[in-house]
């Protein structure tokens, strides 16, 4: 019974860290699967939610620490939306020179802009700790939860073992709560935005530019809405981390995590589908988790195993291009709403 | 004057990285121009040049290969051996991906190709990463002294870095110009339809393009290692920007501008270490990059 809790203890760990993938996928989704906008910088708009998280949420500069500004200690969703502004202003500024090109140099860069925002944070020791990271971020009513549930362990203290250790972890199912709460949330908002008017001028501008814009819509500003969109929800998931993870540093948001493994679980999902975007995080995110499994039986180097996982992955994104490049859900059929309504009783929306 | 000397003295180390940074922006360009997408995975193809030349070049040691020094040179036959046949090996295996995945991916389009890219990208680094580990590999552990010129510290290693650079940049010029295959790859970066439609067979020009990256790619990463005296799986990865730079910079499929593009991003790089922080060079590429797009996104040299 106890190593069942256990397992189910990790099992929530698990679901929590999945979910922030998915909230990166969802927002990635709005920028590629949408409107085609070739981002491979996720993981800057990440570390920059994650930073602006800690560093208006966070505790103060300690002594020792290089770090002289930040640890307002503001709440938890002063946090969240500072994340998501300083990462939505971030994707507009790297907006303005490359939207009005081939989709290509977006690609080029958000990689540099990715690398920029790594130097910086290893470099600018005043501002993120440089190496040392930040530290002790505090996760929202913490202390509170944890307080009533220790007094709830002490008046039971015929609790059987594996009880008390499920109920002494019981933080972590209110986190897991925030994160499924806000995966809910940005699905609804997905989901409303791809079937109203303005999704679909997206998906014009993804099939083709030109089209889209001999129609009279401004192309530029509708792709770059998009862009601050997405970013806003990385920048969401970053903060989510921070204060999930508890310490941050520039290591934390290298392209394998930050990015790479972003685009595999979208594409695997199917990108344009914003149920695709979570499944695919959470597909992924256990494929990950299961090569553990699989490297641990064989007998070699720690860097081996390390390199042997990521090569894995990066092989079954090749297979999933070659043979299933729509992803496991592909992308869906959406017409308008009003389409649906004049067509009858079986547009889902009536 | 003190100011001047140092100036002169980053403006050679400017030269040396930009020719390593053009090497490996010649290949790029190329493929970028006549396939017609963003090779994430060049970097890594520099890289794995520069651990097959180790990997051959611990070979040679039971060959019986001389292996004296040239001259003031702190490397020997063996090392000009590893290096040209890495280029060749490199070259085959970047026509073996070909085959075996971007071919199947010519009908999708750009972005598929990108995103096929950057997962070879992962691959091939991590298979770097698992035979020779993450940590620092060394072709030799000697250090060699700088000579001054003028007050200009240069290493003899830097001089061969230099002049293999300028070399190899000016045997793909007469081979651009003067063969007929390379005449073909020209005309098919400018116009894959048109060249098709003139009876090149564009297959085979793909598959030149991309032994003749590749192979320049190699070149860059093992002079690389000959500069920083050590080589990582990382190197490509962080060569990646300074490469992408030199391209936009020199405009897109022009293999003269990836190497004006090269040398500018190179010099720029080192000689803003003068004013910033050195850890920032990668900033200071990507901001003249910016920059590139923002007013002339065609290039320096004006391509498609």
């Amino acid at each position: 019974m106890e190593t069942l809790v256990g397992y189910l203890n990790y099992f929530i760990f698990f679901a929590i860290q999945g979910g922030i993938f998915a909230i990166l996928s969802l927002g990635l989704n709005i920028q590629w699967g949408y409107t085609g906008l070739f981002n491979i910088g996720i993981a800057g708009f990440y570390a920059v939610g994650a930073y602006t998280s800690a560093l208006l949420s966070g505790p103060p500069p300690l002594a020792l620490d290089w770090r002289v500004v930040g640890g307002y200690q503001l709440p938890f969703v002063v946090g969240l939306i500072g994340a998501m502004g300083v990462s939505g202003i971030l994707a507009f500024l790297i907006g303005i020179p490359t939207l009005k090109l081939k989709e290509d140099y977006l690609a080029i860069a958000t990689i540099g802009i990715a690398e920029v925002i790594r130097l910086i944070l290893k470099n600018e020791a005043w501002l993120t700790n440089s190496v040392w990271g930040l530290k002790n971020l505090p996760s929202p009513l913490q202390g509170l939860i944890e307080s009533k549930i220790s007094l709830f362990l002490v008046s039971h203290p015929d609790f059987p073992r594996w009880l008390n250790a499920l109920i002494s972890k019981g933080y972590n199912w209110f986190y897991l709560f925030i994160v499924f709460l806000l995966i809910g949330v940005l699905y609804l908002v997905s989901e409303r935005i791809i079937r109203s008017p303005w999704g679909r001028v997206l998906r014009a501008i993804r099939e083709d530019e030109a089209v889209a814009a001999v129609s009279g819509k401004d192309v530029f500003w509708f792709k770059m809405q998009s862009l601050v969109l997405g970013a806003m929800m990385m920048g969401l998931a970053g903060g989510l981390y921070a204060h999930f993870a508890k310490f941050i540093d520039a290591m934390t948001f290298e392209p394998m995590f930050g990015t790479f493994i972003i685009w595999v679980m979208l594409i695997a999902g199917g990108s344009g589908n914003s149920r695709g975007a979570i499944l695919g995080a959470f597909v992924i995110w256990a494929v990950w988790t299961g090569t553990d499994f699989i490297t641990g039986h064989i007998q070699m180097a720690g860097y081996r195993e390390g390199a042997l996982r990521i090569l894995l992955i990066g092989l079954l994104l090749e297979v999933i291009l070659l043979i299933r490049p729509q992803g496991i859900l592909g992308e869906e059929k959406v017409v308008s709403k009003m389409y649906e309504e004049k067509r009858g009783p079986h547009g889902e929306n009536t | 004057m003190e100011f001047f000397g140092q100036f002169l003295q980053l403006t050679v180390y400017g030269l040396i990285s930009g020719s390593i940074i053009a090497l490996g922006a010649i290949g790029l360009s190329l493929t970028y121009g006549i396939l017609n997408f963003a090779n994430f995975s060049h970097g890594d193809v520099m890289a794995l040049g520069a651990f097959l030349a180790l990997a051959l070049f611990r070979l040679t040691k039971n060959l019986g290969i001389p292996t004296h020094s040239f001259g003031p040179l702190s490397f020997g036959l063996p090392i000009v051996i590893a290096l040209i046949c890495s280029m060749g090996l490199t070259a085959i295996v970047a026509i073996f991906i070909d085959r075996i995945l971007y071919r199947r991916f010519r009908e999708s389009g750009p972005i598929v190709l990108l995103i096929a890219s950057v997962g070879a990208a992962f691959v091939l680094r991590n298979i770097i990463q698992f035979i020779w580990s993450p940590l620092p590999s060394y072709y030799f552990r000697e250090i060699q002294i700088s000579k001054r010129f003028f007050g200009i510290r240069i290493k003899p290693d830097e001089i061969f870095i230099l002049i293999f650079a300028a070399g190899a940049a000016y045997l793909l010029h007469l081979f651009l110009t003067r063969t007929k295959m390379g005449k073909a790859m020209r005309a098919t970066s400018d116009n894959l339809e048109l060249a098709k439609v003139t009876g090149i067979d564009t297959e085979r020009v793909i598959l030149w393009t991309w032994g003749i990256g590749a192979a320049l790619a190699a070149s860059g990463g093992v002079l690389a290692g000959i500069e920083d005296k050590f080589i990582t799986p990382e190197l490509g990865w962080h060569l990646l920007l300074y490469i992408f730079a030199a391209v936009i910079l020199g405009g897109i499929g022009s293999p003269y501008g990836a190497l004006l593009g090269g040398t500018i991003i190179g010099l720029s790089t080192e000689i803003s270490t003068a004013f910033i922080n050195t850890a920032y060079k990668p900033a200071v590429a990507f901001i003249i990059m910016v920059i590139m797009l923002l007013f002339r996104p065609t290039g320096l040299i004006r391509s498609k």
